[in-house]
């Protein structure tokens, strides 16, 4: 019963899926073109950067790329936090390590 | 880890690092950019945690170039806030040290010195992403600190590498 359901509802997916590829228009070919065209063919005069990619992502996009550092900000304060108690046991087992390897004296 | 690894990775440390800082610095002019370059630095310093242990960096160092790259990249916002926030005040203006440099349409070889904000950007982003995945990846390198790497470090001791 349950394969059969999962199955119609596959069939069900995969025929939309293919009705869209069916209707879908050529590649490269995008319906608007105005933003497009407008970033290519002002992008180097207006920034100076011949990159139009950087150019767009560091000043027409410049709020987005903001936001994007922003988040890699937090995620590194997430991980330091995440792993702040055993960050703390391993560089004590280190800083033992370390006086052991003092003492003794590294071979290398 | 062993000599072999030790001695390929100090051959390919740095020049993955210095390939890491052309991306970053050549952002403007060819494909990549500040975060694709700090990533490759940042996997250069990878590659020498794993090779020689995680007590070779201190990690104030990348605290300190994150902090920096994103108050430099907040910095370079505000500048242009005689028009709105984030304008490109300095492209185009001439002065080639503030990267003003005039590159026309259909540029085959673009001018070091050109796109005003967005070298800087570039620059301040990597700086922030070497020091944010480089903290990543040397908290999880200490914190994971286990038997396992002891006794892979007795062993060494044992026989000498």
């Amino acid at each position: 019963m349950r394969r059969s359901v999962a199955f119609v509802g596959l069939l069900i997916v995969a025929a939309s899926l293919l009705y869209a590829a069916y209707y879908m228009r050529g590649f490269g070919e995008p319906e608007h073109t105005a933003m497009d065209d407008y970033f290519i063919n002002n992008a180097q005069n207006e920034t100076g950067a011949s990159n139009v990619v950087t150019s767009i992502v560091f000043d027409y996009r410049g709020y987005d790329t903001l936001g994007e550092a922003t988040v890699l900000f937090s995620a590194v304060t997430g991980v330091l936090v995440a792993v702040r108690r055993s960050l703390k046991r391993g560089m004590d087992v280190e800083k033992g390590m370390d006086a052991k390897k003092d003492n003794g004296g590294d071979g290398s | 880890m062993s000599k072999i690894v030790r001695g390929m990775a100090s051959i390919l440390y740095p020049l993955i690092a210095v390939f890491g800082g052309y991306l970053v610095l050549h952002g403007h002019l060819t494909p990549g950019g500040g975060f694709q370059g700090g990533a490759v630095v940042a996997s250069a310093i990878a590659l020498a945690v794993v090779a020689y242990g995680s007590g070779l960096y201190k990690k104030g160092i990348f605290s300190g170039f994150e902090s920096f790259g994103l108050l430099l990249f907040i910095a370079l916002g505000f500048v242009g806030m005689s028009c709105y926030f984030f304008t490109n005040v300095f492209a185009n203006t001439g002065t080639i040290v503030l990267f003003g440099q005039v590159v026309s349409y259909g540029t085959t070889s673009p001018p070091f010195f050109s796109g005003g904000t967005v070298p800087m950007m570039n620059m301040a982003v990597g700086f922030e992403v070497v020091g944010g995945l480089s903290l990543i990846i040397l908290a999880l390198a200490q914190a994971s600190f286990d038997d396992e790497t002891e006794v892979e470090k007795e062993v060494e001791k044992e026989v000498g590498l």
